[in-house]
């Protein structure tokens, strides 16, 4: 296997792009990664979209072909284009495969784009749409929605540990806290533990504020062999760990509700590959779908001891400047959540971070950083592991 | 959803019937082809459940899924059989009486309708044991 490193990154704007169409937003990331790695159209070798529900937000599948023709990828180059499915996990596993490919020899010059548009359509079809994650014919029938499911992981984490609705709001404050500070944030605005606890019940215990929104967004990165990236670029992030774990599609045959066994396992193997501990990371973007994602999150990570996630929220040590920076971009909660790209754009924040180009929301000294993404209530999760140094 | 999809599995949704692998003793509920356990080695049979069970873990849902907006809001739950396995579904009582732990029992319910004049699905729904059904 070689090392693979990250030499080009773009988000598009986060947030409801009513003017522009799912290709434009795939496009202006592709581009801009293209353009950010200085490559030319003639050197990429493969592409890998990861995109969750094109038929149902967007009536489009074959969703690999599209872009690749719209990016100029298509017509007298014909780049191989795949398309990635994996629920929200879709944009880490587009990632992943790339590494793959680049990592295996086959291929040199390698985009890994995600991407999604949910406002095309009203919010309750976007919500049955999501509700697809889940086991459609096992809990989607009983009436459950995706916050209904996270709702219960909540519900079971406060009974166990004591978790408070206040420390689960403190998730949002940080992370919108962080957003304010990131260009493409679909949310800009500070909110305080108060707003949060007031806004609408979704599904009780999770109040609106708790949930990420509907999102259009894109993101791309731009993979090369490690041996050649500095003839490229500067400054590549080396790739030390990509890792993927499965679990059950639904909920009710967990081992334990509030812990995700498929972020725990990604983890573990992300650590091993990389020969890193916990300790070793300086900031990691998490999947904050809902607030008691990321205190789950940081548990299974081994950021915080079970059930302490909350209180280690709380505590300001997953700030900006604390301990552990958590979601530095603002997360899925205020940067926006547009579910296929959601994975890549993590990957986007850390590059900028250990490139040194996060501005305001800049985490001095960033060495490591870590990404963690989920499909699901946590029936896939990915993980990967980047890095300033080879 | 369809209604073959639906069909398929309605002795199952009616009469909460699962299975069961012989040979690690293992009980599925939703119903499962192959034991995660031994995988091809087991001996898979069916299985009707008691349906005595308890709440592992609820909500509350105030924004409902597509299709159950007059319903709203409505106790969603993970509810625990006896037997060993944990299904999903609704539990019809007082958003505020539910709690976790709380003894259950299985009763039939409409579960949703295919549009305004498709098919009705039926299905287990759960009530708390001590409780009068007839009442919800
Ligand atoms: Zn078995």
């Amino acid at each position: 296997m070689r090392d693979v490193a990250i030499i080009g990154v773009k988000n598009t704007k986060f947030g409801e792009l009513w003017d522009r169409s799912f290709r434009d937003v795939v496009v202006e990331a592709g581009v801009g990664a293209v353009s950010d790695a200085g490559v030319v159209g003639e050197k990429i070798d493969a592409m890998f979209v990861g995109n969750m529900s094109g038929g149902q937000f967007v009536e489009q599948e074959h969703i690999g072909a599209l872009i690749a023709d719209y990016s100029g990828l298509a017509k007298d180059i014909h780049v191989p284009s795949t398309r990635v499915e994996a629920a929200c996990a879709s944009g880490g596993l587009a990632l992943r495969q790339g590494i793959y490919s680049v990592a295996s020899g086959m291929d040199d010059i390698v985009i890994a784009a995600g991407a999604e548009k949910m406002t095309d359509v009203p919010s309750p079809k976007a919500s049955s749409a999501l509700a697809a994650a889940a086991d459609r014919e096992w809990e989607g029938i009983m009436g459950a929605t995706f916050p209904g499911l996270y709702a219960m992981i909540a519900r079971m984490h406060m009974h166990k540990y004591g978790t408070t609705s206040e420390q689960l709001a403190q998730v949002a404050v940080k992370n919108h806290q962080n957003g304010q500070h990131n260009p493409i944030a679909q949310y800009k605005s500070p909110i305080t533990v108060e707003s949060v606890l007031k806004s609408i019940m979704v599904a009780d215990p999770l109040h609106i504020f708790d949930c990420s929104p509907i999102t259009d967004g894109a993101s791309a990165v731009v993979l090369a062999p490690a041996d050649v990236a500095h003839e490229y670029t500067d400054t590549p992030i080396y790739v030390k760990a990509t890792a993927q774990a499965s679990d059950t599609i639904a909920l009710h045959d967990r081992r334990d509700i509030t812990t995700l066994d498929a972020s725990v396992a990604a983890g573990k193997r992300a650590y091993e590959m990389a020969k890193m501990q916990p300790k070793d990371i300086n900031l990691v973007e998490v999947h904050d779908c809902f607030t008691i994602a990321e205190i789950c999150a940081i548990e299974d990570l081994g950021f915080a001891k079970k059930g302490e996630g909350g209180i280690v929220t709380q505590n300001g040590e997953t700030a900006i400047g604390g301990r552990i920076p958590v979601n530095t971009s603002g997360g899925l909660k205020s940067c926006g959540h547009p579910v296929g790209a959601t994975g890549v754009k993590q990957a986007v924040e850390i590059v900028e971070q250990l490139r040194g180009e996060a501005g305001k929301r800049q985490v001095d000294g960033a060495e490591v950083g870590m990404t963690h993404n989920v499909g699901g209530s946590g029936a896939t999760a990915v993980v990967h592991i980047f890095s300033r140094n080879r | 959803m369809s209604v073959p999809r639906f069909w398929r599995k309605q002795i199952a949704r009616y009469n909460l019937v699962g299975t069961h692998c012989k040979k690690c003793d293992d009980y599925f509920y939703p119903p499962r082809n192959m034991c995660p356990a031994c995988r091809r080695e087991g001996e898979i049979e069916d299985y009707k459940f008691s349906g005595k069970g308890e709440v592992v873990t609820f909500t509350v849902i105030h924004t409902a899924a597509e299709g159950f907006e007059n319903q709203t809001p409505y106790v969603l739950g993970i509810i625990k059989l006896e037997e060993g396995p944990s299904l999903t579904s609704q539990i019809i009582c007082d958003a505020k009486d539910v709690k976790i732990g709380m003894k259950v029992k299985p009763v039939f319910r409409k579960l949703g309708q295919a549009g305004e004049r498709g098919m009705i699905y039926y299905g287990t729904k759960f009530v708390p044991e001590l409780e009068v059904a007839d009442k919800c």
